[in-house]
């Protein structure tokens, strides 16, 4: 076999580009088997120490924040459950949505598509007061539901489902109406399966736009329980040394690499299902 | 009371064209109805307000003692055969056949008894294990019918299911549609606006032109006995030649000759119609033709050529017939076999 030169630069560009993305995430690992203090003294680590076992060990079983008695395993958690939640209702809210909007033509469908387009300019962070206020007075701070439901609702999500389904040719409803499925039929027997490497995307997506929310967690929740990883970033393992908070560096790092950890399983797991679409055109 | 049976049905859409308009027909239990006409004439409209996939404007239909206005195409028990086919591109063979079985609540065992029955009257039971994007154009047209046929539908309703095959395809699935309709005798109606296809596939034929049926009946009738200059130019391959020409107390003057006691009172101007193959060649005939080029399709020859002022008048003859580009041809009309409309109205007047 011939390997003609621009396929060596492009393999040295891809190249470089793995180690780009790879480097910082090894250099937090190897870090994370030092002890705290050799990172203070010598900065990040290339090569691995010994303290992997004692500071993973910590890092997930330490009770920590002001009460200490919140564990980053609980936190993993939570963060979990949030991300999950997010990621699970805004994929179904949104194709549900799209679905009535591109299906049924009610009256004003297209005024209402670009309302739900249009908040696509209100992050969550531009309405934090208003929507903070909603769920206080629906008694739902310090709660999973409350966590969630504020970021349940997707313009981008419900956007993309209404662009793929206008693709799908009206023939197929047709004929599957003849066959007897009726609308919802129709979703769950076609649209569902036809848009399913679409439903993994936005699923990860969703996942990690769940998972690293900062701001909405920290307001809503005060007591430790509900903590997210992302929050205990910042909070935990530090410690005070004459009033002075010192961060625990080691700890963190392992810390940093175990937060990792959900949203590469997520997109370990569904990366089949977007191969499966890429390999196979099925329309 | 006919199986099928329209009454004054009338389509306008919402942007305000009047698609179909006040239409009335009966189709009979297990007749084969083809409705041809040219592109945009309100078929596929009419076939669709049968189906439930269009609102009916105004007028009913009645199927099998049902009105069936306002029932839902889910529940009207018909079938569809799409140009496009619309398989199930995520299901694969079987399962696009059994789609509409399961929906009924249909046992496991008869979807399979009937699926794979229907599989082998189209053989392509080879196939059911694979996708819809994994077979070939005629394959494809197979499944299509399949996924109609083992429903056992009132009523089988094609949208042109055979304009995407190539000529060759066309003619034996053609050939096999009309085999199947007799063999499982189910009610159909074909869209087609190939007049071949019509011609030959159906039991009776609607010519349709402008959303109205110009004429309905056995399609020898309508070959032998056209009602209108529309109808006789559709029906018919070679197109019918026409020419422009005067009636007056019976006696017909044309480009350059004379028709004697035509069978009609009408006086004015008329169109002239004469089909190709209605003509032979005489020594001192009526017409005179030069011709212009000759087309030799084996079994025929078609004669293209010029009389008076009448350019591409078509003769046909027998392919043994050995006519030469340049030569003149007298030709006689057999057995009054030509046809006189008014040339206002397109009426046929004789
Ligand atoms: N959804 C629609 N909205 C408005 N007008 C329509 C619609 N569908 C069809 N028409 C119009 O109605 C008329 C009849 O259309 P139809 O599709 O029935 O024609 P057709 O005879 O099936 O033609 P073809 O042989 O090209 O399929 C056409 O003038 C067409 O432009
Ligand atoms: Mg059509």
């Amino acid at each position: 076999m011939k390997i003609k030169l621009s396929q060596i630069l492009a393999h040295i560009v891809l190249i470089l580009g793995v180690l780009l993305m790879v480097i910082p995430i090894w250099l937090s690992f190897a870090s994370s088997t030092h002890d705290t203090v050799t990172i203070l003294k010598e900065g990040m680590k290339f090569g691995l120490g010994d303290q992997l076992t004692r500071n993973y060990n910590e890092v997930l079983n330490e009770k920590g924040g002001w009460s200490e008695e919140v564990t980053a395993a609980k936190m993993f958690i939570n963060s979990f459950i949030m991300a999950l939640g997010i990621a699970t209702l805004k994929v179904i809210i949104s194709a549900m949505s799209a679905y009535a909007l591109v299906y049924f033509r009610f009256k004003f469908a297209v005024p209402i598509f670009w309302l739900i387009f249009i908040t696509l300019l209100v992050p969550l962070e531009v309405r934090i007061f208003p929507s903070y206020k909603i769920v206080s007075d629906l008694g739902l701070t310090n709660s999973y539901t409350g966590l969630v439901l504020p970021l349940v609702a997707s313009a981008t999500a419900t956007f993309f489902f209404r662009q793929f389904y206008k693709t799908i040719p009206d023939e197929l409803l047709e004929s599957a109406k003849l066959d007897g499925a009726n609308s919802w039929r129709f979703f769950i027997d076609f649209l569902v399966p036809l848009s399913k490497t679409m439903i993994a995307a936005m699923f990860i997506f969703m996942f990690v736009y769940g998972y690293s929310q900062y701001l909405w967690p920290l307001i809503m929740t005060t007591s430790e329980e509900y903590w997210t990883v992302v929050m205990g970033m910042k909070i935990i393992f530090t410690e005070s040394y004459e009033g002075v908070a010192l961060p625990r560096t080691a700890e963190r790092f392992a810390y940093i690499i175990l937060s990792m950890i959900p949203p590469v399983l997520v997109v370990v797991f569904l990366q089949k299902w977007f191969i499966k679409g890429l390999i196979q055109t099925e329309k | 009371m006919s199986f099928l049976e329209l009454n004054k049905v009338t389509k306008i859409y919402p942007n305000g064209t009047k698609a179909v308009h006040e239409t009335s027909m009966n189709v009979e239990n297990g007749e084969f109805m083809v409705f041809v006409g040219p592109s945009g004439c309100g078929k596929s409209t009419l076939l669709r307000m049968i189906a439930g996939l269009e609102d009916i404007t105004e007028g009913y239909i009645n199927l099998d003692g049902i009105l069936i206005n306002k029932v839902d195409p889910s529940e009207r028990d018909v079938a569809m055969v799409f140009q496009n086919y619309a398989l199930y591109p995520h299901m694969n063979v079987y399962n696009n056949l059994a789609y509409g079985l399961k929906n009924r609540g249909i046992s496991k065992e008869d979807i399979e008894k009937k699926v794979n029955e229907a599989a082998k009257l189209l053989q392509i039971s080879e196939y059911l294990q694979r996708k819809p994007s994994m077979l070939s154009g005629g394959q494809r047209q197979r499944v299509a019918m399949g996924r109609a046929i083992v429903r056992n539908p009132k009523i089988f309703l094609f949208d042109e299911p055979l304009s995407n095959l190539d000529a060759k395809l066309r003619i034996q699935m053609r050939l096999e549609i009309k085999k199947l309709q007799q063999k499982v005798g189910v009610t159909s109606i074909f869209v087609t606006h190939d007049q071949v296809e019509a011609m030959t596939l159906a039991d009776r034929l609607a010519v349709i032109n402008n959303g109205l049926i110009e004429q309905l009946g056995t399609p020898i009738e309508i070959y032998n006995n056209p009602k209108s200059m529309f109808v006789a130019g559709f029906i018919g391959s070679p197109q019918m030649n026409f020419l422009e020409g005067e009636l007056k107390n019976k006696t017909l003057t044309s480009e350059g000759f004379e028709i004697n006691n035509v069978t009609s009172d009408f006086n004015g101007p008329v169109i002239l119609g004469i089909r190709p193959e209605h003509m032979s060649q005489t020594d001192k005939g009526l017409i005179n033709l030069s011709v212009d080029l000759v087309e030799q399709l084996g079994s025929d020859n078609l004669i293209y050529g010029e009389i008076k002022n009448k350019k591409d008048f078509c003769f046909r003859c027998p392919g043994s017939q050995i006519i030469k580009k340049g030569s003149k041809l007298s030709l006689n009309i057999n057995d009054n076999n030509y046809y006189v409309f008014d040339k206002s109205n397109g009426n046929r007047v004789n």
